[in-house]
């Protein structure tokens, strides 16, 4: 132990002396070679102790190191108005600004990208933030390199906050284990990788359960993890069906109400959330170019446009033409298809056939650990959406006079009538209703998936799928029926694959819907029997 | 100017779809364009019109071919196979064209087939494909397997140390194919085929957690995981999203695709995506003379200098090139004699060196490797030394390997079996 740190003052000392030629001499090197030339390289700068060396591999991590072709040096390029500038990377010197053929890239791949990372990281073990320092353990413990056991032992000594001790702790038993330490350390590295747990652990240990001393330990280790792991895969499987469900939910509710309720088939329903995921396309745009700052409120800005937006096309599609055609399902289907291919090929003339960018406010980026669970924020806030948008919609038919109205129409429309209800009014709001839901389910939508003149022929029958099985004219039905196939999809897809599991859950539908042709939750009463 | 310019192409157009014309239609040379500008595949299609354009318009500019003007003829197949067989029909029987540069997925290349054969005349295919397939009326001057796929694995063994495999496509023939020969070239290599995943998903497909989550489990058994993507289209981005929500970055799993370029990424937020892979023979970012070329002139011909370049155009660059270079050297446009004159042609290619017209209907190419920027661009992390000749029949099928296509006389054949020393092997 004295002999190893009396070794590493000698190097120290001496590589005082020689760490600056050491580390501008492999600077220079950096354009020549391969991938693998440049790993090298990278240690060596890693290794010369410099005080620039992190400066300049956070560089080259970020792909700003350039070789500048008539200097014949390495220069770093900053963006300065709308010209590249260089910088000679030793001195800090304007160089003065380069075109696009003046300095060559110095380039680096995910391998390479992965070591630069390792290395940094065990230069910031130390760093004064905690957040850095729980990014270089991560970043350790990926690397699993023995040589950094002792720079670990220093950092925890040395570490004030908990949970980045926890995880330098564990970075060092992953290097411990690749190590050639005894066997009691590498016992006492496999329990607390068996506390660590998660999915990454096994593989750690899988390449230990042949070795003679530590297989047993291994073995029994990844047995625990994997056992809890396939509790929290359960727990998991079930989020993901809540959170394909709510998606499912949030294309057929507004369907509930124009094919439920008033049955309508409306085939332009899906062309009608595609205008809701434009307008929020739209909405982003001004604000990216006019007030920047107010971005990760987009989304509430748009709701109530896209809902406006959407409402008001539907008014007009009923008003112009379903109005003419109550009672003639099959002339509504091809009448409101035609509309659907209007509003798609007119969406590709004014925005173009290309998918348009709708960007994720800071909000609904990443994703946390619930448990052995990540669950995204993206699809946590939809689904929080798709209920309360369920919520407000029953609170507006059954607690609304409005709401009383479009159930009286449908119920009895000659009785509405005769009450005094404009039921031609109330038609054409129920359906601005259903479409304005819709293009509320579109700025969900454009969360996740693609904003392009095609979206909406991607939900149309699912839609269909849900409102048919949930039950036509029951709120809560859509609300059943999407969650129930959301999860059944969901479980099914992990034994059946994606084409497989879809194809069965329709050929459930098809059956259920033999045996309860009404769907899960049927309409009684008189109204059910015209 | 390009305003001009446009309008008087417009106005071109206007007139060559109204037929008749008589006396026009005598000198000059008609050009079939068959590419979708509505429907799903307009997204894609459209581009390679406006870039046929151009090139036509470039070449009337250098005098036409053999003293004559050429006529482009514009055709909308909209997205829909058997659209496509009727539309080739009518370029060929209606307005006589001479060669026609068109289609985009395998299943219309297929449907207009019997149509090229039955009629006498040529095609030229620009778009990636699985192979298998080598027909005398068609040249196909975009990759096949063996200029894409394999070279892509071969450079994630090589530098990035991959040892376990996805392979994840959407459910159609191109991925199957493709998934089928990468498969026989890994199982070839050494690679267990327990380390080799295998997943399809339905065009279109959005919900990618369970297939991102399946990923994840897959690559976290201690050796290094990469996905090979043949996921088709707009099943793409909610695919990357979806990893980049899991934290999984290129640098713990990456995904080269074959499906995803320039356009595909056009306006699009990147961020996710960036450090992931993507294997072509063409980049927009190729640094060289000829490439800049191109791109200035696509933009001022389109009027818009933040449209893209991609693979598939560059496709057609050559293409068009070739066919050119042969009807000067066979003198004449006649379908046999241009056929006979393509082999063997070579012209320059955007990435700085030339591509030549092989027997078997194919082109020499380099393939080129990208990793995704954060601009919507790629930088080109890896290429192949020299060119590389596509080939019809993969040798890493069974049933294929045997097979060869040379179209010069005597054998003039698309499917020779090499051990029964027949023409007429399996496939087309």
């Amino acid at each position: 132990m004295l002999k190893k740190l009396l070794i590493t003052i000698v190097l120290i000392v001496q590589g005082l002396a020689v760490s600056a030629q050491d580390f501008e001499a492999s600077v220079a090197q950096l354009p020549e070679g391969g991938y693998s030339d440049r790993a090298i390289i990278v240690h060596q700068i890693a290794d010369s102790g410099d005080d620039r060396a992190a400066v300049v591999l956070e560089l080259l991590l970020a792909g700003d190191l350039y070789f500048h072709k008539a200097e014949r040096i390495v220069v770093r390029l900053s963006e300065i108005g709308d010209d590249d500038v260089a910088f000679d990377l030793l001195t800090d010197a304007e160089i003065g600004i380069v075109g696009r053929r003046d300095a060559k890239k110095i380039k680096v791949n995910n391998g390479l990208r992965r070591e630069i990372r390792a290395v940094l990281g065990a230069m910031y073990l130390q760093n004064p933030d905690p957040d850095v320092r729980m990014e270089a353990a991560e970043a350790v413990y990926k690397s699993g390199d023995p040589d950094q056991i002792s720079a670990l032992d220093a950092a925890i000594v040395a570490e004030t906050d908990d949970d980045v001790a926890t995880a330098f702790r564990e970075a060092r038993a992953v290097a411990v284990l690749n190590s050639d330490l005894d066997v009691s350390e590498k016992l006492a590295a496999i329990v607390t990788l068996r506390e660590r747990g998660g999915r990454d652990v096994p593989g750690v240990l899988a390449a230990f359960t042949d070795d003679p001393d530590l297989g047993a330990a291994a073995t029994t280790a990844i047995t625990e993890i994997e056992d809890i792991q396939k509790l929290w895969n359960l727990g998991q499987n079930i989020w993901y069906g809540l959170s394909l469900g709510s998606v499912l939910l949030l294309a057929a509710i507004g369907l509930a109400i124009t094919f439920g309720v008033m049955g309508v088939i409306n085939m332009a329903h899906g062309e009608l959330v595609m205008l809701g995921a434009y307008t929020t396309f739209a909405v982003q745009e001004v604000i990216r170019n006019e007030f920047p700052q107010l971005f990760d409120y987009s989304l509430f800005i748009a709701a109530p446009l896209a809902f406006l937006v959407a409402g008001l096309v539907g008014v007009a599609i009923e008003r112009g033409v379903v109005r003419f055609l109550y009672g003639r399902p099959l002339e509504t289907l091809l009448a409101t298809w035609g509309i659907s291919l209007i509003l798609q090929q007119t969406v590709r003339s004014i925005f173009g056939p290309n998918n348009r960018e709708v960007g994720n406010p800071t909000f609904m980026s990443g994703a946390f650990e619930l448990g052995g669970m990540t669950i995204t924020y993206s699809r946590m806030w939809i689904l929080l959406f798709s209920l309360v948008v369920f919520a407000g919609l029953l609170l507006l038919l059954k607690r609304t006079s409005m709401g009383l109205r479009m159930r009286a129409v449908t119920q009895n429309r000659k009785m509405a009538a005769d009450m005094g209800i404009n039921t031609g009014w109330v038609d054409a709001m129920t359906f601005g209703l259903g479409a304005g839901v819709a293009g509320l389910a579109g700025v969900a939508l454009s969360q996740i998936g693609n904003v392009s003149p095609n979206l909406g022929q991607g939900y149309i029958v699912d839609s269909f799928m849900v409102v048919v099985f949930g039950g036509a004219g029951n709120l809560w039905g859509a609300l059943a029926g999407a969650f129930s196939l959301g999860i059944a999809n969901k479980f099914l897809e992990p034994f059946a694959g994606a084409v497989l599991a879809k194809i069965i859950v329709l050929i459930f539908i098809i059956l259920f819907i033999q045996k309860r042709p009404r769907g899960l939750f049927a309409l009684k009463g008189r109204a059910v029997e015209n | 100017m390009t305003n001009l310019r446009k309008l008087s192409l417009g106005l071109g157009l206007a007139t060559s779809l109204l037929a008749g014309a008589a006396a026009a239609q005598e000198d000059t040379i008609k050009v079939g364009i068959l590419h979708s500008l509505s429907g799903t595949l307009a997204i894609s299609e459209t581009t390679l019109k406006d870039v046929m354009l151009m090139l036509i318009e470039e070449q009337n500019a250098r005098g036409g071919v053999l003293g004559r003007m050429l006529e482009p003829v514009v055709v909308d197949p909209a997205s829909d196979w058997p659209l496509f067989a009727e539309k080739a029909r009518e370029l060929i029987e209606v307005h006589e064209v001479a060669a026609v540069f068109g289609n985009w997925t395998s299943v219309s290349r297929k449907s207009v087939l019997p149509v090229f054969e039955e009629l006498n005349n040529i095609l030229f295919y620009p778009v990636q494909y699985e192979g298998e397939e080598s027909q005398r009326n068609v040249f196909y001057t975009g990759a096949a397997p063996n200029q894409q796929a394999i070279p892509a694995v071969d450079y994630l063994i090589a530098e990035e140390g991959i040892e376990r495999w996805v392979l994840a496509g959407t459910d159609y023939v191109y991925p199957r194919t493709t998934n089928r020969i990468l498969e026989a070239y890994l199982i070839g290599l050494g690679v267990a085929p327990e380390d080799i995943m295998i997943n399809y998903t339905p065009f279109g497909h959005s919900d990618w957690q369970t297939i991102v989550s399946d990923i994840a489990a897959f690559g976290s058994t201690g050796k290094k995981t990469a996905v090979v993507s043949t996921i088709n289209g707009d099943a793409n981005i909610p695919f990357y999203k979806e990893l980049g929500n899991q934290g999984i970055s290129a640098e713990d799993i990456p995904v080269i695709a074959f499906s995803v370029g320039e356009e595909e990424l056009a306006g699009l937020d990147t961020a996710p995506l960036v450090g992931h892979l993507a294997a072509w023979n063409y980049f927009m970012s190729v640094d060289t003379p000829e490439n800049d070329a191109f791109i200035e002139t696509w933009q001022t011909f389109i009027g818009d200098e933040n449209r893209v370049t991609n693979d598939p155009m560059e496709a057609h660059y050559i293409g068009f090139s070739m066919w050119v270079k042969a009807v000067e050297a066979a003198g004449t446009t006649d379908t046999d004699a241009v056929i006979d004159a393509l082999i063997g042609v070579a012209v320059p290619n955007l990435t700085g060196g030339l591509s030549s017209m092989g027997a078997n209907h194919h082109i020499t190419k380099p393939v080129l490797v990208g990793e995704i920027q954060d601009d919507g661009q790629f930088d080109i992390v890896w290429e192949t030394d020299g060119l590389v000749l596509g080939d019809a029949w993969s040798d890493y099928l069974p049933d294929s390997a045997v097979l060869i296509s040379d179209w010069r006389a005597p054998l003039s054949c698309g499917n020779f079996n090499v051990e029964t020393g027949q023409c007429g092997g399996a496939g087309e």
